[in-house]
């Protein structure tokens, strides 16, 4: 039986918990940054799922009579390109790949870095010492040039391509949730959870995870932008997805090539990168300073 | 501060051990015999089975690791079979070329983000502080690979002013060298400006409200002296952590950077391995790269530390206390 004490306190927990979520709300939405950037986020689920309604031509459909058109010739709003596939349409659906593997890449290296990240953070010593060992090992490459390596072996493909930008995410989500961690399990009611005789399990998932999660969704959305340019880079490199799939870096790659006869495609290919990227930082931005404006990420 | 140093030169051992035992695990995850991925289609058998031989691949895993080891601590990186000369030399040869363009661009970004930060936190809320926060968050956003592309485009197909790809050389004159350096740095410095811009304003915002800036101010203390001596001096800390964090992620981002402007540095060595096979020199150049870039974080700690000594550092460091 709960005393009329504890009954009052965890009223004033609910109470406080439904303020901060307000005030979380209102802080975000009164952030034009932050939601210019929804709206660009909006804009390209919109496009990725609406991609057949959308686009005005089929991506991978070549046409050799209209090779490098310029933007509105012969009904191709952005023009061609050199195997006389439209450009708009090619952008339209190369937005699923970049939001795909955004979203995968982040999902996989925030699993598997969360759990690593709990686990050192949470029973420290050895195990603590021998993760993060091997999280500094992974983090002493550059972001890129790991996924490169890991391209190099695992082949072309739109699954090792969320593999490979996955796994160089994993360092940077354990990190930040073993700091996370590492503050909130001495919070007193930890310790009073763990001295009622709570098992590691329900004081992990029920008490520390929920306490970890604002920073990882701020470190979470970024992410996703540095997956979409990871994504780009790759592709922009040949290691990316497999051609024809229309990929926002294979196409600026391929419009390197034509920049005299057709500047049209690398511009607008890298534009789309561009504003995405953008949008998704505007957001995590106005995120963070909603969350919590001292947040180190 | 000695036993800092030492304590933190000892710390470096273990993550370089992890470093070669990933790039060895790695490379060893290639679909089938990487002899016979480097030698080509065209190759016999028995080619095969001799180079096999010759790179240690019919040895026992264990064996081949330690032997790897081995190699590594006494810089004996064998032989590239597409270039046909020792991988040691090849690294030596195009890592300068990398170290040039990473620090052109680190001082472009220095002498272009460092006063846009100061000069926006002071013109906090006007068009100028605007117009730094917006082009810096454009910046940080920015694929450089499409800003390399923009540049060429524009700067050498349209204009014609600037060489579009390759290395210049002081033999053939001051302007060439420099000409073929600048759209590459350019290239390079853009997300490094944009983040000293941001750290400088944000930080450089926070002290200029403290009371001990806002007394030396109404003790009549010049605006250059309070800016110079108290909140840029603060603003130091931070930007020395991101400047040694950007550093290292040029060597990342030069990977890029070069294979657009075939610039004769590390990333376009890598690049041009994988696309010739050669697994051996990718896997030595990754290894160099990771090495340097582990090296660089070691430096960038003795720095914060020098320019910070009240900081303690071991709170950061992964391993259990």
């Amino acid at each position: 039986m709960m005393s009329m004490e504890q009954v009052e306190q965890a009223r004033e927990l609910q109470y406080q918990k439904a303020k901060k979520e307000q005030s979380f709300r209102r802080k975000l939405l009164r952030n034009r940054f932050a939601a210019l950037g929804l709206f660009v986020i909006l804009l390209l689920i919109v496009t990725a799922i609406l991609a057949p309604v959308i686009a005005t031509h089929a991506p991978n459909d070549m046409d050799v009579t209209k090779t490098l058109l310029g933007p509105g010739q012969k009904g191709h709003l952005l023009g061609t390109d050199s195997y006389g596939r439209d450009i708009f349409s090619r952008i339209v659906y190369g937005s699923r790949i970049s939001l795909i593997v955004g979203i995968a890449a982040v999902v996989f290296g925030a699993v598997f870095g969360s759990l690593l990240g709990l686990v050192a953070g949470y029973f420290g010593g050895k195990i603590d010492a021998i993760i993060m060992r091997f999280m500094d090992g992974m983090m002493a490459f550059p972001f890129i040039l790991l996924a490169i390596t890991l391209m190099t072996v695992l082949g072309q493909g739109l699954v090792n391509v969320i593999i490979a930008i996955g796994v160089s995410n994993i360092p940077g989500f354990s990190r930040v949730v073993r700091g996370q961690v590492l503050n909130v399990k001495e919070a007193e009611y930890i310790e009073v959870t763990r001295s009622l005789g709570a098992k590691h399990g329900r004081i992990i998932f029920k008490h520390i995870v929920p306490n970890s999660i604002a920073p990882l969704i701020v470190y979470a959305t970024m992410g996703i932008a540095g997956a979409i340019i990871s994504e780009a880079s790759l592709s922009f490199l040949g290691l990316g997805v497999q051609p024809p799939t229309a990929s926002w870096g294979s196409m600026l790659q391929e419009g390197k090539d034509f920049l005299v006869l057709s500047p049209e495609l690398a511009t607008f290919s890298g534009l789309a990168i561009l504003i995405t990227v953008l949008g998704i930082n505007l957001f995590g931005d106005g995120l963070r300073d909603a969350l919590d404006p001292k947040m180190k990420l | 501060m000695r036993g800092f140093l030492f304590k933190r030169i000892i710390q470096l051992i273990p993550t370089l051990f992890i470093v070669a035992v990933i790039v060895f695990f790695i490379t060893r995850m290639l679909p089938g015999n990487p002899a016979a991925v480097m030698l080509g289609p065209q190759a016999s058998a028995e080619d095969i089975a001799a180079y096999s031989d010759k790179l240690g691949l019919n040895d026992p895993m264990y064996q081949q690791f330690f032997d790897y080891l081995l190699n590594l601590v006494t810089l004996d990186f064998g032989n590239s079979l597409s270039y046909n000369q020792p991988i040691v030399d090849l690294i030596m040869e195009r890592f300068p070329n990398t170290i040039l363009l990473a620090v052109s661009a680190l001082i472009l970004a220095v002498i272009v983000g460092v006063p846009a930060g100061i000069i926006a936190a002071r013109k906090q809320n006007t068009l100028i502080d605007y117009s730094v926060t917006t082009l810096s968050l454009i910046g940080v956003s920015m694929p450089i690979f499409w800003l390399g592309v923009m540049l060429v485009l524009y700067f050498s197909v349209n204009l014609g002013w600037l060489p579009a790809t390759g290395m210049g050389s002081l033999e053939d004159g001051f302007w060439d060298f420099i000409s073929h350096l600048i759209l590459p740095s350019i290239a390079l410095a853009t997300i490094p400006t944009s983040q000293f811009a941001r750290i400088i304003r944000s930080s450089m915002l926070e002290t200029i409200s403290q009371d001990y800036v806002k007394t030396a101010r109404s003790k009549g203390l010049k605006e250059f002296m309070v800016i110079n001596k108290h909140a840029f001096k603060n603003a130091l800390t931070p930007l020395i952590t991101v400047m040694g964090l950007q550093f290292s992620a040029l060597l990342g981002g030069a990977v890029l950077t070069e294979t657009i402007f075939s610039w004769p540095g590390m990333g376009l060595l890598i690049i041009d391995a994988i696309e010739k096979r050669d697994f051996v020199v990718v896997q030595s150049t990754v290894i160099f790269v990771a090495v340097i870039y582990v090296v660089i974080n070691l430096i960038v700690d003795i720095l914060y530390k020098v320019v910070n000594p009240k900081v303690n550092l071991d709170s950061n460091n992964g391993g259990g206390k």
